[in-house]
């Protein structure tokens, strides 16, 4: 009988009276965000704390929005980018930079609280994005793996590399 | 003397079902909330008392549409008789023995009846004046089903009319001071609250507005304070029909120890409460369904309920 289903949709709701709630009070209540959530991009120095980042354009490759535009310095033997520019406003946070990067410099990190009154404060520079630390991967060192350091320096050869 | 009485007690109640209206909406959405395991608004103010407040001073600023298309004189008429209608009705409702405005008129329950048959008109005229598709539809869905549901309502009643032997609602109340009528008429009270809930126009029989298939039925074209008024209206109707629901069948302000105007409002707050329990767990039927209820089950429910009725009086 539907009068006795309908009955028993009411008692049931009712019973949700005395339910925990699912609602998150989010600015008093924060979410938990695991260790590997990609939020707010950052670039991270190397233990040494040297800049990380040696403007090999492949975050910006892979970007699939096109949000990332990076620049090696002029001077030589710097690898360093002499601007380094993310777009938030049209990041997906994919996290394929974090993929493609070779010396682990740019890593996706909890935050999402990045809201701005207007577009423009969404475009980081490399002032906003270095941090000081070595982020997620504390130990790799890419110079002490490959490349060298310092003006006119030669690549290593990978054949040094190989077991 | 006795007129200015009157007039400020009207006035009072006029406010007091007003603002009733308005808490109800908060109210309302606080406890979907919770059957839904959501909070429901809880910001403004204390666990969200003031959401009302909020929630007037938008609606007093939104802009006051009347479409070009619509006929303008029944588009501005048509809320103004929904309200009206309900708040017209409390009059003869019954609070305590003493509270009330009219609540010894003798022909109260015709009046409640003949007030409720009169608020469609609001509901269809919205419709009709709106001129527009959604709001047609709505209005002739709220016609129909007003019409079949509005037979029953009338027709269940009777039984306590009978046991009774009186139209006059305070009367009603006195008669059941040895037993509530819910139990010698408890088949003419579940045919009452349906049809109660159906002239409230309140799920599961909200054909009329029906949201999700007509935009919002007969007053999708309705804005500002137009459709405040609707709004305010739809759940004064709620608490009438909770009102009568408690003087009819569930003996009103009688009750032990505690005073007889908390006996009558907790009453009704629990009556409220189911409305708004019946929103959150019950699906819409489909039209002909509502209908075909209406006409082949409470139809002849409430005719076997006045014939059983009229037999164990004549028996006993």
């Amino acid at each position: 009988m539907f009068i006795l289903s309908a009955l028993r949709t009411c008692w049931l709701t009712f019973l949700h009276l005395f339910h925990k709630t699912e609602t998150q009070q989010y600015p008093e209540q924060k979410p938990k965000l695991a260790r590997r959530f990609r939020g707010r991009i950052v670039l991270t120095r190397d233990p040494d704390g040297r800049e990380r980042c040696v403007s090999c354009h492949l975050c910006s490759a892979v970007c699939p929005c096109d949000c990332i535009d990076l620049q090696k310095s002029a001077t030589e033997g710097d690898w360093t980018p002499a601007y380094f520019r993310i777009n938030f406003s049209r990041c997906i946070f994919c996290g394929f930079c974090e993929e493609a990067c070779p010396t682990s410099a740019i890593q996706l990190v909890p935050d999402f609280e990045m809201s701005e009154f207007s577009r423009q404060s969404l475009v980081y520079e490399k002032e906003h994005l270095l941090i000081a630390g070595t982020g997620k991967d504390a130990s790799y060192n890419f110079f002490k793996v490959a490349g060298v350091l310092g003006a006119g320096a030669a690549p290593k050869t990978p054949k040094s590399l190989m077991p | 003397m006795s007129v200015v009485l009157g007039i400020l007690g009207a006035v009072a109640l006029l406010l007091g079902i007003v603002i009733l209206a308005a808490v109800l909406t908060w109210a309302e959405r606080r406890l979907l909330g919770f059957w839904q395991d959501r909070l429901g608004p809880n910001r403004v103010g204390w666990e969200g008392t003031l959401q009302v407040v909020a929630d007037m001073i938008k609606i007093f600023f939104k802009e006051d549409w009347v479409p070009a298309f619509s006929d303008r004189v029944l588009f501005v008429a048509a809320p103004v008789i929904v309200m009206a209608t309900v708040v017209l009705a409390f009059a003869v409702v019954p609070v305590t023995g003493s509270m009330g405005i009219a609540p010894d008129l003798n022909v109260g329950l015709l009046f409640f009846l003949a007030m409720t048959s009169l608020s469609v008109y609001g509901v269809v005229l919205a419709g009709w004046a709106s001129n527009s598709k959604f709001s047609l539809l709505g209005g002739m869905r709220a016609a129909a089903q007003m019409m079949s549901y509005e037979v029953f309502m009338g027709l269940a009643v009777i039984g306590v009319v009978m046991l009774s032997g009186s139209f006059d609602l305070r009367e009603i109340v006195r008669a059941q001071a040895k037993i509530w009528y819910v139990v010698p008429q408890f088949l003419g009270f579940v045919l009452f609250l349906i049809a109660g809930i159906a002239e409230a126009h309140r799920l599961p029989f909200d054909l009329p507005e029906g949201e999700n298939e007509l935009g919002a039925g007969f007053h999708t074209e309705y804005s500002s304070m137009k459709f405040g008024m609707f709004f305010v209206g739809e759940y004064a109707g709620i608490v009438l029909i909770s009102a009568m629901v408690v003087v009819l069948y569930f003996g009103g302000w009688l009750g032990p120890v505690l005073p007889p105007v908390v006996w009558f409002a907790g009453k009704v707050a629990v009556f409220v409460a189911f409305f708004i329990l019946l929103r959150a767990a019950l699906p819409r039927p489909r039209y002909d369904q509502l209908m075909s209820y209406g006409w082949k089950m409470m139809l002849p429910l409430s005719v076997v309920n006045i014939a059983v009725t009229g037999a164990l009086m004549l028996a006993g």
